[in-house]
């Protein structure tokens, strides 16, 4: 019988004894210098959420490590005392990894910002889990390499936070996601146990814990050191800009690019209403006439570009698409994607407050849930503006409302739940990229059972006995499914009526 | 074999709900009377496992019986099918839509279950530049320990809830439970594909896949033999072509080359039935190891082949000074087929075999000797 027991949860809201909190800094003084651990509030307030800034909490402490020595003294020190770690890199995640625990110590890895290496030959960079992703292909650009996953946050976002969420990105369909590009971790477990996990080699050894810990938010080791995987630049990239006159024609496009044996290097849909929001921010050239545009992508040698989108062309028009655009130069090509990748920040200027939303589905459902989303618009009485990763079935609906209207967060929270709802039952899944967190903890009762969750946290064990890292975040206890009251809803289990059910 | 219908349904038919049902049963009973099972697909990998020798009398479950495709959506690029599909049935309803499975699963000869496929997480020359097996598990279904049946992940390529057990599935070798289905992504046929020799030796070829590998062109496979390097390009029509101009050496005509792949893809390659073989697994770039005899080197130089006697004790030891490990595929292992794992990576094994089977039902010391 598989252990039900779930880690105790102390409340993560309760503040801290003034002893303990001075008792707890005097100790991580004593393996770190007194200039990496912030103990006065107004030091600790810039770390009390990360990019979901709904879920706030100032941690007891925060340390600072410079060297992966320091973190795993500070994990040693941290596991003896019994106080709960949570990892940071950049803050960019947008479900709330990050917030800290009011008796425990947030462990900010931006300082470990080292790229120790980068073997061309080998086409692998060694970095530290602080740099930044761009930083790494910016490293790598003078010898024609680059590392592929490339989330919108990627000027600031740390490698390390990419690991724990399992980054996407607009070209993950052709290039993968981070578990497709990371080859190897160093790193210790809460209990200062240090862990290699894969290698420079192709394969090892043993189960593959490298894939277990990417995405694993925090909650199973903390990351020292990842050796990430560069390939050769393309020669050339080119985009198709296609205009439809309805979402569901566009969805059905989309389809049929991968139907017809193409898996272009992105492709990426905006509805109107994401258009109109983005269009006089940042002048990309949009159709506004439009209901949707796709954005697609070919990238390779001149001659492959050239067949391929050539390709493209043949296909959406078939497709029907009502105007087509093809990027003549780079400089036309980053103005088309300038406008997707600046969707949030135009979301922001449009309305007070936006909610993004992450969800997947299977590609051919995308008409079917834009027509929900707009439902679901007059339902909640909020707007929303959708963005996808269209070759992923990857959605970011984002949701407009104001948060000093009251109840209109509470409406949003609900509109959000309630497409992530719907994903699970078109049978995709509550987060594609940017992770469970604190936000979408209660949907994971939706998706997984309570057996399936008490195997999440048997893993957790496995890796973290006391359960001290990251405690609270990305599964849900029984207790918290129990509250938030919505069943579990599956696809093709077992007949077991006769089974106990927990 | 019958290709299955285009648009299969997803829902179990009666009979396979019985099948499951069976199947539980059978976990149920091993559990109750502590009688371990054996899970066996169509028994092409019955070989690799961590011990020669089985200590534990083992009930062996075959579970070709719980076969068939449930849903394959080609514009999804997605395949679902229970464990005990028949590798020639999921490639033959991909071919009919001009799709394949990216990490070239192997067939040694006969005709694997998709099951062991992925127990097993082997994968053939294209792994290289698609990847392996765990790269394209999207989702699985886990008989576990006490008789639940486990889903996780899912059918789309990105989905970041809960922690990735589908993946860790992959080369698990049926330590956790019985893989009752899988979904895996698959890909479209490239276009065109060719493959070109040129002489050289095994320093040098290791070299220049090296080189190659960092200029942006569309190399599928890089492997060496007997003084011949073999480089497979595929993609689109022109990248292809001009590939092999920038290359040089003898293009290959596509029965050869199919032969060659073949022969590295489904251990048919006669140095596979050598006697004492050793398996390496290195960073690309790792320099020749000073071993008798010369590999047999695929992926681009990461995977390389030593038959012949080599003396324990200085493969493991040279694979690991070179950042590597060292498998013994065949012959005598006084330590074990696989390298052996760090103390605390081993214990992380024990604890999670304790979260699936805390029983110790299923297959005892296959991945592990102690487990």
């Amino acid at each position: 019988m598989v252990n039900l027991d779930e880690p105790a949860q102390s409340n993560p809201a309760q503040a801290p004894a003034p002893q303990r909190q001075e008792a707890a800094a005097a100790a991580l003084r004593s393996v770190l210098p007194e200039d990496c651990v912030l103990w006065r509030e107004a030091e600790r307030r810039p770390y009390e959420c990360d990019g979901l800034t709904a879920f706030r909490q100032i941690p007891m402490l925060v340390a600072l490590p410079r060297t992966e020595e320091q973190v795993h003294q500070v994990l040693r020190l941290c596991n003896r005392l019994d106080l709960p770690v949570v990892a940071r890199g950049a803050g960019t995640g947008l479900s709330g990894g990050a917030m800290p625990h009011a008796s425990g110590v947030l462990l900010s890895l931006a300082r470990l910002n080292r790229i120790l290496e980068i073997n061309p030959l080998a086409r692998q960079a060694r970095v530290q889990p602080g740099v930044r992703n761009l930083q790494v292909s910016e490293a790598a650009a003078s010898y024609g390499l680059y590392y592929a996953p490339d989330p919108s946050s990627q000027i600031a976002c740390s490698i390390g936070g990419n690991v724990a969420e399992n980054s996407g990105g607009v070209h993950c369909l052709k290039y993968g996601l981070t578990i497709h590009n990371v080859l190897r971790l160093r790193g210790f477990t809460m209990e200062g146990e240090l862990l290699e996990l894969g290698s420079s080699a192709l394969d090892g050894p043993g189960l593959d814990l490298l894939a277990t810990v990417i995405g694993s938010e925090g909650l199973l080791m903390i990351v020292t050191e990842v050796t990430l995987k560069l390939i050769p630049r393309p020669q050339l990239a080119q985009l198709v800009m296609a205009s439809f006159d309805d979402v569901g024609k566009a969805g059905d496009a989309v389809a049929a690019i991968i139907s017809a044996g193409i898996i272009p290097a992105g492709l990426e849909m905006m509805d109107r209403k994401a258009t109109q929001a983005v269009e006089p921010f940042v002048r990309a050239g949009y159709d506004l006439s439009a209901e949707a545009i796709l954005l697609a992508e070919a990238d390779g040698s001149p001659e492959e570009v050239l067949e391929q989108i050539a390709e493209i062309e043949r296909v959406l028009r078939a497709a029907g698409a009502t105007a087509l655009t093809v990027s003549h130069s780079e400089a036309e090509r980053l103005r088309f994607w300038s406008g997707r990748k600046n969707a949030f920040p135009a979301a922001g200027r449009v309305s007070p407050d936006y909610y993004c939303m992450d969800g997947t589905i299977p590609r051919k459902n995308l008409g079917h849930m834009l027509k929900a989303i707009e439902q679901m618009e007059a339902e909640h009485g909020l707007r929303c503006m959708n963005v996808f990763h269209a070759g992923d079935g990857n959605l970011h609906p984002l949701i407009l409302f104001d948060a000093n209207q009251p109840g209109e967060w509470e409406r949003a929270d609900r509109f959000g739940a309630q497409i992530l709802e719907l994903c699970v039952q078109l049978g995709g899944t509550i987060t594609g990229e940017h992770g469970v967190g604190v936000e979408k903890i209660n949907s994971m009762c939706v998706q997984f059972s309570p057996r399936e969750r008490a195997a999440f946290f048997g893993i957790k064990r496995a890796f973290d006995p006391s359960g001290l890292l990251n405690p609270g975040k990305a599964i849900p206890t029984l207790a918290r499914c129990a509250e938030y009251g919505k069943m579990h809803v599956h696809a093709g289990a077992l007949p077991h009526a006769d089974l106990p059910r927990f | 074999m019958p290709a299955p219908s285009p648009t299969p349904t997803c829902r179990d038919s009666e009979p396979m709900e019985a099948e499951l049902l069976r199947l539980r049963e059978q976990v149920l009973i091993a559990r109750r009377d502590r009688t371990p099972l054996r899970l066996r697909g169509a028994g092409t990998k019955d070989f690799y496992s961590a011990s020669n020798s089985q200590s534990t009398p083992c009930t062996t479950v075959d579970l070709r019986p719980f076969s068939g495709i449930l849903d394959y959506e080609p514009s999804e690029l997605v395949i679902t099918a229970r464990c005990g599909t028949p590798l020639s049935q999921i490639e033959a309803a991909l071919a009919e839509r001009g799709q394949f499975l990216g990490f070239e699963p192997p067939g040694f000869g006969a005709d694997p279950t998709l099951g062991g496929i992925v127990a097993a997480g082997l994968s053939g020359p294209r792994r290289l530049s698609a990847g392996a097996v765990r790269d394209f598990v999207l989702g699985a279904a886990l008989l576990a320990g006490d008789g639940e049946l486990l889903q996780f992940g899912g059918r789309v390529m990105k989905n970041v809830a809960g922690f990735d057990v589908a993946r860790l599935l992959c080369g698990s070798l049926g330590i956790f439970g019985i893989i009752t289905q899988v979904c895996i992504k698959v890909l479209p046929r490239p276009r065109a594909e060719a493959t070109v020799q040129l002489e050289m030796k095994a320093g040098e070829a290791i070299e220049a896949f090296n080189r190659w590998g960092s200029r942006p062109l569309p190399v599928s496979g890089a492997a060496w033999y007997d003084g011949g390097a073999r480089i497979r390009f595929s993609g689109a029509v022109p990248a292809v072509e001009k590939a092999c101009t920038q290359i040089g050496g003898k293009r290959l005509d596509a029965a050869a080359a199919q032969r060659w792949w073949d022969s590295l893809r489904h251990y048919t390659h006669p140095l596979f039935s050598s006697d004492s073989l050793w398996r390496l697994s290195l960073p690309q770039t790792a320099a020749p190891l000073d071993l008798s005899g010369d590999p047999l080197i695929d992926w681009g130089g990461a995977l390389r082949w030593y038959a012949g006697d080599q003396g324990e004790r200085d493969v493991r030891e040279l694979a690991q000074r070179a950042a590597g490990t060292a498998m013994r595929w065949r012959g005598p292992a006084a330590t074990g087929r696989f390298h052996p794992l760090s103390p605390a990576v081993a214990e992380i094994h024990r604890r999670l075999k304790r979260a699936f089977d805390p029983e110790g039902i299923f297959n005892p010391g296959r991945l592990l000797a102690d487990l």
